[in-house]
């Protein structure tokens, strides 16, 4: 069975139809791709599935589960973990405890209990620090482990969202356009990186422009235009596919 | 991180330790009580304001709960002053909890609207139910016993509050590097990406919310039992951005910052006592000030120009 299954999916805002009818699904630890020409609706998907938005029809189910119309956090106890193309980093903490706070779901949150250091809290938040520390190594962060988020660069931050989604151990992971913004070397880097995500286990959901990185990665993609789904498939059949072409190239009529 | 030593913690052990030895007269002791206990109310709204990033412009309003519980509780109904002070944070709790829900819907100036719209709403209510509260003369409030022996002395009082200080320095530390703390934080930097690790906003502002409501009770409380006399002016509108301006002058997200901002500007109205009448005034233009040249306040800025973090 699929881990994600998405239903005639639709979001209006007013007259604007930003994602229609859309139907997928994604197996269990895949690489799964959703591409589209700027404006086609990838990101209000991502926003739809991660429940920042409420569907205005159709169905979302997570192992069987239907989850539309639940809350981000909801979602999150379910296993689900996503980055953002435009940065949401707290820029008023450290690196590590960016991290740190994608663990919150694993944690004791009791406001008693941490504002008397209780011991066993206190422990806990020591492991759960170095494990943060190995997260960033993993994510090649080493160098920023103590540094404050707003002195760090932007391709590091990229990779900092990585990390503090990784920290949640989520089941399938949303990276929305990782490699945007990045130089030819960074983006290279994040390729792999993706690679070691899925190897891990988790299912990765890409947004995604660089068609190299795409197509290197995907074992299936969707392919979005004016919100609708114009093709899916292997990278070779989406490639080749007219439809997908014309959208890209425009269309000769 | 574990084994570091406290030291911001011990200096103010240090300095309130010091105190009593050191001032020359009951009137310097009598505002180093009234510095720790603002200290105290501005280190629960910092956690609100500066931690949480959530404005609050109606706080006096709690203070005055926590005031008037221990003035009229006792008084009229025969408590005991812990259990009317313990009475006045239950009372606060709950109403906080209750217009939480809806006002913390609600961003940026419409929270701090609908948060200065509670503490009039309060203020009113005091001053309006006279039979109970006395009105706008105020009350009287019976003395504070602990174990059988009724506390009038100001060195007492000292004491206790210092050390109600110390505990509330070292609680909010403590709570500010917690995964509740984290939350708090996260919540503040980006409140989509905190949502989407699991953080349920909702819920944790409304919990600090009410946690540093009850702060300002419990204050109130102590502040009606030591000066013996309440009046509505304790949930003055005036009171509570005088409250927020300390946190601002301090520092946001600082907790020595909030004990700084209590402190300067628990003294400067003794300082300004030639503008009289005109004291609101010179807090506003010293509010404006700061958030035109300093807007991180004094620890923050120092802190940052000094290279070293809390």
């Amino acid at each position: 069975m699929a881990l994600l299954e998405v239903k005639d999916l639709s979001i209006h805002f007013g007259g604007v139809k930003a994602v229609q009818n859309v139907s997928f699904s994604i197996d269990q630890g895949i690489v799964y791709s959703v591409i589209g020409p700027n404006g086609a609706g990838k990101t209000t998907l991502f926003n739809l599935i991660t429940g920042v938005y409420k569907p205005t029809t159709g169905e979302i189910r997570l192992d069987g589960e239907a989850i539309h119309g639940k809350s981000p956090d909801q979602l999150a106890e379910r296993g689900m973990a996503r980055t953002f193309q435009n940065l949401q980093i707290c820029m008023n903490m450290s690196a590590v405890e960016n991290v740190m706070v994608g663990a919150h779901l694993r944690l004791d949150r009791n406001l008693f209990k941490a504002a008397l250091r209780l011991p066993g809290l206190r422990r806990r938040d020591a492991e759960l620090r170095a494990e943060a520390t190995q997260l960033m190594h993993f994510v090649g962060l080493d160098a920023y482990v103590n540094e404050r988020a707003d002195a760090m660069p932007y391709g590091a931050l990229k990779r900092l969202e990585i990390a503090r989604a990784l920290a949640m151990k989520p089941r399938i992971i949303f990276l929305d356009e990782p490699a945007a913004g990045l130089n030819p070397r960074e983006t290279i880097e994040v390729d792999h990186l993706v690679r070691k995500v899925a190897d891990s286990g988790i299912t990765v959901v890409l947004v995604e422009h660089d068609m190299k990185m795409v197509m290197n990665l995907s074992d299936r993609i969707l392919v979005l235009d004016y919100g609708k789904k114009l093709a899916e498939g292997s990278g070779a059949e989406v490639r080749n596919n007219p439809d997908v072409i014309a959208a890209y190239l425009g269309a000769h009529a | 991180m574990q084994k570091k030593l406290n030291i911001g913690l011990l200096i103010v052990i240090f300095i309130l330790l010091a105190v009593p030895f050191v001032v020359p007269n009951s009137f310097y002791l009598d505002l180093a009580i009234r510095m720790a206990i603002n200290a105290m109310i501005v280190l629960g709204l910092n956690l609100l304001i500066g931690f949480a990033g959530q404005i609050s412009l109606g706080h006096a309003g709690f203070l005055g709960i926590g005031a008037y519980a221990s003035a009229v509780l006792p008084t009229h109904f025969g408590w005991h002053p812990l259990l009317a002070m313990l009475g006045g944070c239950v009372i606060t709790g709950i109403l906080a909890a209750l217009v939480a829900r809806p006002i913390f819907k609600l961003k940026g100036h419409y929270l701090a609207m609908a948060t200065l719209g509670l503490g009039i709403i309060i203020n009113i209510t005091l001053r309006n139910e006279a039979q109970w509260t006395g009105g706008p003369d105020g009350m009287p409030v019976p003395p504070m016993s602990l174990f059988g022996t009724e506390i009038y002395s100001d060195k007492t009082w000292y004491w206790i509050v210092a050390a109600l200080l110390v505990i509330a320095v070292w609680a909010s530390q403590n709570l500010i590097d917690s995964p509740f703390g984290r939350a708090l934080r996260a919540l503040h930097g980006s409140e989509v990406a905190s949502q989407v690790v699991g953080v349920n906003v909702v819920r944790y502002k409304v919990s600090i919310f009410v946690l540093s409501a009850v702060f300002a009770s419990l204050m109130g409380s102590i502040t009606a039992h030591y000066i013996g006399f309440v009046s509505p002016n304790f949930a003055d509108f005036f009171h509570s951005i005088e409250l927020v301006t300390m946190v601002v002058v301090g520092g946001m997200a600082s907790v020595f910052g909030s004990l700084v901002g209590a402190v300067l500007l628990t003294a400067l109205p003794q300082a300004l006592t030639s503008f009289e009448g005109w004291e609101t005034v010179v807090f506003g233009a010293i509010l404006m000030g700061f958030m035109i040249f300093l807007p991180k306040g004094i620890v923050p800025t120092l802190a940052a120009k000094f290279g070293k973090g809390e």
